[in-house]
């Protein structure tokens, strides 16, 4: 009987290493461990054994089965690893596939530039103002200091719709209607929005462009606050290190009126294509409210001085991104409108 | 203006600053320098010839050969002016110059003969054709007699001059004169101005006894004045005048004309000459014209007047449109003797209009329009009559005839000085504001701490404080205002809900893969209207530039469309466009459209493209809807929306949907009609357009939170046959509505046609989802409630499958 466990635990340990796998593995458990396993059987038979040699063959007997059950187990362990393995290789990529693409769109480049205004006056304490299209003449001109037959009414072509509506040739009117609405309080307004002018489109003019203006009004409000905020916007929009001059200008709106231009963000004031060699690029108008503008409005000038701006959204968004040609902002070509997708800081 | 520097030299001392340096002041002090423009663009070698001799060319009919002497030599030179002569004194560019446009001069044999230069017109040397005085228009420009052979011909005709070409905002009429711009530089340099020195003999003929002068509108003609001079040779002006005409742009004529636009330029107060015997009454009489009175202008167009529009008349006919152009019959011309000289103040408005009905722009009518000074109209008169003795030998009668009710008072300003530093933030010291309204020459005093200024009638622009207060800042330089912030009360800035909201809804668009569009308000009238939602009274421009661009938009559909063709023909695989914009409808009582906000989107091909993992599928109804669907759960309107099938004109009747909030029509989601997409040249496409007006307003469900679910949810699936024609909407509003309150949720997974269903049918299935939040349901409870479901979908007709 000593013989026959001897072998097999032989034959079982030889069976165990031929496995493959883990059903495979079982098998030969059930074969020699199970309930009629022959390991099983041979303890079986112990009851033929004289008493003397009973314990000695269940000593062995129980070795032989702890050996077959601890070879069992380190099979399995090599299986169950060779397994994952396996699993391993056959769920591996091409990580350099690409991935699933999900699709994105984005702002438009005006909006974009809109919008970062927008928000870099709402950190100063401006509220978003917005107004019709199509406008009064009284709105347009008549409030804006620009009687009937003013001549600076030359220096914008206006479309008309009747003698007394037009489109808005600039934001302005929205100034004129919210210093109505505000009642004599102090604000601070930003006013963004579509404009229109008679322009033939060509690559510097269209049609129907993008302003955005700024109003300020409250008592004691300088000419130096208006040169403050404008440093502000030229550094926000073009650079820190950007520094900015005004000059003496005209709008009817506004006295003193001036141009703002800033320092060259390509050459830096050494002069370059962008700034056609004077170091300056013109970037927006502005002055301090016409005490006309302001008393229409229903402030007393004598108490109340405001200042305003007005900037050109597509001007900011050509210089910005080099754009070349303003038309390419309403043709909409995926191939334009994809290049501002990133995030910009 | 153009600005001569070699003129402006004469009323104030500019000769030590470069035109550059010249230029950069004077537009930081606030009149923009367009240009510098150097007249002499460079050019060298060219010389005063005389021509000694001219033959026919032997083979060439339009050819001359010249023997021209140019000082050092005298050389054989081809010229093929129609106008050259012997014995002229001519322009010759010779060998080795460089004219404008990069031509060079060099040694050549035309048609076997040398041509040792070219002999000029003006036009080769830069100048402006129409600006050339006639009789050279067409061939070379004739030197006067005693230009001497050699010498530099360019400083002959002028052209070692700078001219500055300024871009005048409205306001600064008072430098469409020399000597406005010598103010203003003499106030930029602090320099003083020379003015011309008027004196003349005058002859003791009396002009009242020659003419007599009525108005008959002094509102729109307040000062008319008449000068007579008599005996006057019409004749080419001298070289210089009309080499000063020209840097200005204006084109020389004869010496009486030429004055007048002189002293138009010098003073900024335009005169007319007329031919005293053309006139033929003794007469002027100053009135508005008859309704549909015709003169002929000096252009020698017929103009037909209205009656807002003043004339001069000789007392029977308008001889001149008044303050715009001359008329024909009574113009200067060769065989003028005695001329009658006009200076008159005539009122902007009145001029403006005239010019403006007549579609008549002149150098004259461009002054009047803004405004002259009431106080040089007569100055400039004197300037003229004696120039016309000295260079048309004229004879001035003694007076001027005048009708004067003009008023000439120069505007007062009283301003504190601590007033202009709080509006400009500043310090500015009182003796220097002084200072720099003394180089502006303006009459100030101070006076108990106030500033009284006495503004120069010259200077029309500056009538309140403020004007001033930027007269002062911008001398004083703008570089020396400080950087502040508004201060006082805090406010708080920020965005409305609305435009927080439209924010979103634009960060959903791009996130669900849309690019944002703009596209053009303005459209056809043929576009106006299609796609609309709502098709109400249109707006129209009055005077559309284009038929193209004639009427206000009230979908934004059709450009969206164009935008998807475009990008279409030019290559892309896949179109993902939206819009957020107005559209115009009807009109509010303050007589304006009434705009409200849309927001539409075009999708059209590839939308998933992974093609290496075999995941490709194209855009379609269900990806539009998708869109909406996420954009308005966003939005909070989820409960409120139904989708029904819809129509519209353009869109495919199987697929268009009506989005409703409330019952009410808001939107539209829809495939592109077969038929429209051959005229857009598209394929399968798909648009939606939404009031986004009406979303963003309606009162929204924000955050309603519920706590996380502690018990387990059921489901159990069902699939019901229907006819094919029930919409799957209906099903789960019957299901949603059966009755139970454990039904949670209801989703389609499935919609089948074909093998093992009745033709005419098709087959529903759902999964629905029970759920208690305060405990687990039983079997039982399950079944009761799936019961419930199950029996009101038989009960409206549909079998459970
Ligand atoms: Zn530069």
């Amino acid at each position: 009987m000593e013989q026959q466990l001897k072998q097999i635990e032989q034959e079982a340990i030889a069976e165990i290493a031929a496995c493959t796998d883990l059903k495979e593995l079982n098998d030969v458990r059930v074969k020699y461990l199970g309930k009629k396993g022959s390991i099983t059987e041979v303890l079986k038979g112990m009851g033929k054994l004289s008493p003397e040699e009973r314990p000695k063959i269940g000593a062995l007997a129980n070795t032989v089965r702890e050996k077959v059950t601890q070879e069992l187990e380190q099979r399995a362990k090599v299986l169950e690893q060779q397994q994952i393995q396996e699993q391993l290789e056959k769920e591996s990529v091409d990580v350099t596939l690409p991935g699933r693409k999900v699709r994105t769109g984005n702002r438009h480049p005006l909006t974009r530039v809109v919008e970062e205004l927008e928000d870099l006056f709402i950190s100063m304490g401006y509220e978003v103002a917005e107004g019709p299209e199509v406008e009064t003449d009284y709105y347009n001109f008549e409030a804006l200091n620009l009687p009937k037959g003013h001549p600076a009414r030359d220096m914008q072509d206006t479309f008309y719709i009747t003698e007394e509506t037009l489109l808005r040739t600039h934001t302005s009117p929205v100034q004129a209607r919210t210093m109505l609405a505000k009642k004599g309080k102090p604000f601070r307004i930003i006013c963004p929005g579509k404009v229109y002018r008679r322009d033939t489109d060509d690559a510097t003019h269209s049609h129907q462009f993008m302003q955005i203006e700024g109003l300020v009004v409250g008592e004691n409000i300088r000419m130096s606050d208006l040169k403050g905020t404008l440093d502000k916007l030229a550094k926000r929009m073009f650079g820190e290190d950007r520094e900015i001059r005004l000059r003496p200008s005209f709008f009817p709106f506004t006295e003193p009126s001036v141009e703002m231009d800033i320092s060259c963000f390509r050459c830096g004031g050494n002069g370059c294509n962008v700034c056609k060699h004077t170091g300056w690029i013109e970037i927006l108008g502005a002055g301090m409210v016409h005490p006309n503008v302001l008393q229409m409005g229903g402030y007393d000038p004598k108490k109340f001085s405001g200042f305003a701006f007005g900037i050109g959204v597509e001007r900011i968004a050509m210089l910005k991104y080099g754009v070349e040609d303003i038309r390419n902002f309403y043709i909409d070509d995926i191939r334009f409108l994809s290049q501002f997708r990133r995030a910009e800081g | 203006m153009l600005v001569s520097l070699k003129w402006l030299q004469e009323y104030v001392d500019i000769e030590d600053i470069s035109p550059e340096e010249l230029a950069e002041k004077i537009t930081r002090a606030g009149i923009e320098v367009d240009s510098v423009i150097d007249r002499s663009q460079g050019m060298t070698n060219i010389v005063v010839g005389h021509v000694l001799s001219k033959e026919k060319h032997p083979d060439a009919d339009k050819l001359s050969i010249c023997k021209v002497d140019v000082g050092t030599d005298v050389r054989q030179i081809i010229c093929g002016a129609p106008n050259v002569e012997a014995g002229q004194k001519v322009i010759v560019a010779l060998p080795g110059a460089k004219l404008p446009g990069g031509i060079k001069i060099k040694k050549a044999k035309m048609r076997g003969q040398e041509s040792n230069g070219m002999i000029c017109s003006l036009q080769e040397l830069g100048i402006e054709g129409r600006v050339v005085p006639k009789a050279f228009a067409d061939g070379i420009y004739v030197l006067p007699d005693d230009a001497v052979p050699g010498s530099d011909a360019l400083e002959l005709i002028g052209l070692r001059d700078t001219v500055l070409e300024l871009d005048l905002t409205p306001n600064r009429s008072d430098a469409l004169s020399m000597l406005g711009v010598a103010y203003e530089v003499g106030a930029i340099l602090s320099r003083d101005v020379n003015f011309p020195e008027i004196k003349y003999e005058t002859s003791k003929e009396k002009a009242e006894d020659y003419i007599k002068v009525r108005v008959d509108a002094t509102k729109e003609n307040p000062l008319y004045a008449a000068k007579v001079i008599k005996n006057v040779k019409v004749a080419e002006s001298p070289l210089w005048l009309q080499h000063y005409l020209m840097a200005a742009g204006i084109r020389p004529h004869n010496n009486v004309v030429d004055i007048t636009n002189f002293v138009l330029l010098e003073y900024g107060q335009p005169l007319h000459a007329f031919d005293y015997d053309s006139l033929g009454t003794g007469e002027i009489v100053v009135r508005l014209a008859k309704e549909g009175e015709k003169i002929v202008t000096l252009d020698d167009q017929e103009r037909t007047l209205k009656s807002h529009h003043l004339v001069i008349t000789n007392g029977n006919e308008p001889v001149a449109v008044a303050g715009v152009m001359g008329g024909a019959n009574s113009e200067v011309t060769e065989d003028t003797t005695t001329v009658v000289l006009e200076a008159a103040y005539f009122e902007g408005l009145s001029v403006r209009t005239t010019s403006k009905d007549l579609g008549l722009r002149s150098d004259s009518s461009v002054r009047f329009e803004k405004g002259v000074d009431p106080n040089r109209v007569l100055e400039a008169q004197e300037r003229a009559a004696q120039l016309l003795c000295e260079l048309a030998g004229g004879e001035v009668l003694e007076g001027t005839v005048l009708v004067d009710e003009l008023d000439k008072t120069p505007a007062r300003i009283v301003i504190s000085p601590d007033e202009i530093n709080a509006k400009l933030g500043m310090k500015i010291p009182l003796d220097d504001m002084i200072s720099i309204l003394q180089r502006l020459k303006f009459d100030v005093e101070a006076k108990r701490g106030l500033l009284v200024i006495d503004v120069p009638t010259r200077r029309q622009d500056i009538k309140i404080e403020e004007d001033i207060i930027e007269e002062i800042a911008r001398l004083y330089g703008y570089d020396e205002i400080p950087l502040t912030l508004p201060e006082g009360k805090m406010h708080i800035g920020g965005l409305t809900p609305y435009q927080q909201k439209r924010r979103i809804v634009r960060n959903f668009l791009e996130g669900a893969g849309l690019y944002q569009a703009i596209t053009y308000s303005l459209t056809s009238e043929e576009w106006s209207q299609k796609f609309a939602l709502k098709k109400e009274e249109t707006t129209k421009l009055l005077m559309p530039m284009s038929e193209e661009r004639s009427t206000l938009r009230q979908s934004l559909i059709p450009h969206l469309l164009e935008a998807a063709s475009y990008n279409l023909a030019r290559q892309a695989d896949s179109v993902a466009l939206y819009e957020i914009g107005s559209v115009f409808l009807g009109k509010t009582e303050e007589g304006l459209p009434f705009e409200e906000e849309h927001v539409a989107f075009v999708i059209t091909g590839k939308w998933v493209d992974d093609a290496w993992l075999g995941d490709k599928r194209n855009a379609d109804f269900f990806t539009a809807k998708g869109i909406v669907e996420g954009l308005l759960e966003k939005l909070g309107l989820t409960e409120r929306i139904t989708y029904e099938k819809g129509t519209m004109e353009g869109l495919h009747p199987g697929q268009t949907a009506n989005i409703l909030l409330d019952g009410e029509r808001v939107g539209i989601i829809g495939g592109l009609h077969p038929s429209e997409r051959k005229e857009w040249d598209l394929k399968e496409t798909y648009v939606v357009e939404l009031n986004l007006h009406a979303l963003l307003r309606a009162e929204a469900k924000g955050v309603e939170y519920d706590p996380v679910p502690r018990f387990p949810l059921v489901t159990r699936d069902v699939a019901v046959e229907v006819d094919r024609t029930v919409p799957a909407g209906e099903l789960e509003a019957i299901i949603l509505n059966s009755g139970t309150k454990l039904l949670k949720a209801v989703k389609v997974f499935d919609v089948y046609e074909g093998e093992n269903i009745e033709a005419g049918k098709k087959s529903v299935a759902f999964t629905l989802t029970y759920f208690d939040p305060e405990r687990t349901l039983t079997d039982e409870e399950v079944a009761n409630a799936h019961d419930k479901v199950l029996n009101a979908l038989k009960a409206a007709g549909a079998a459970i499958r």
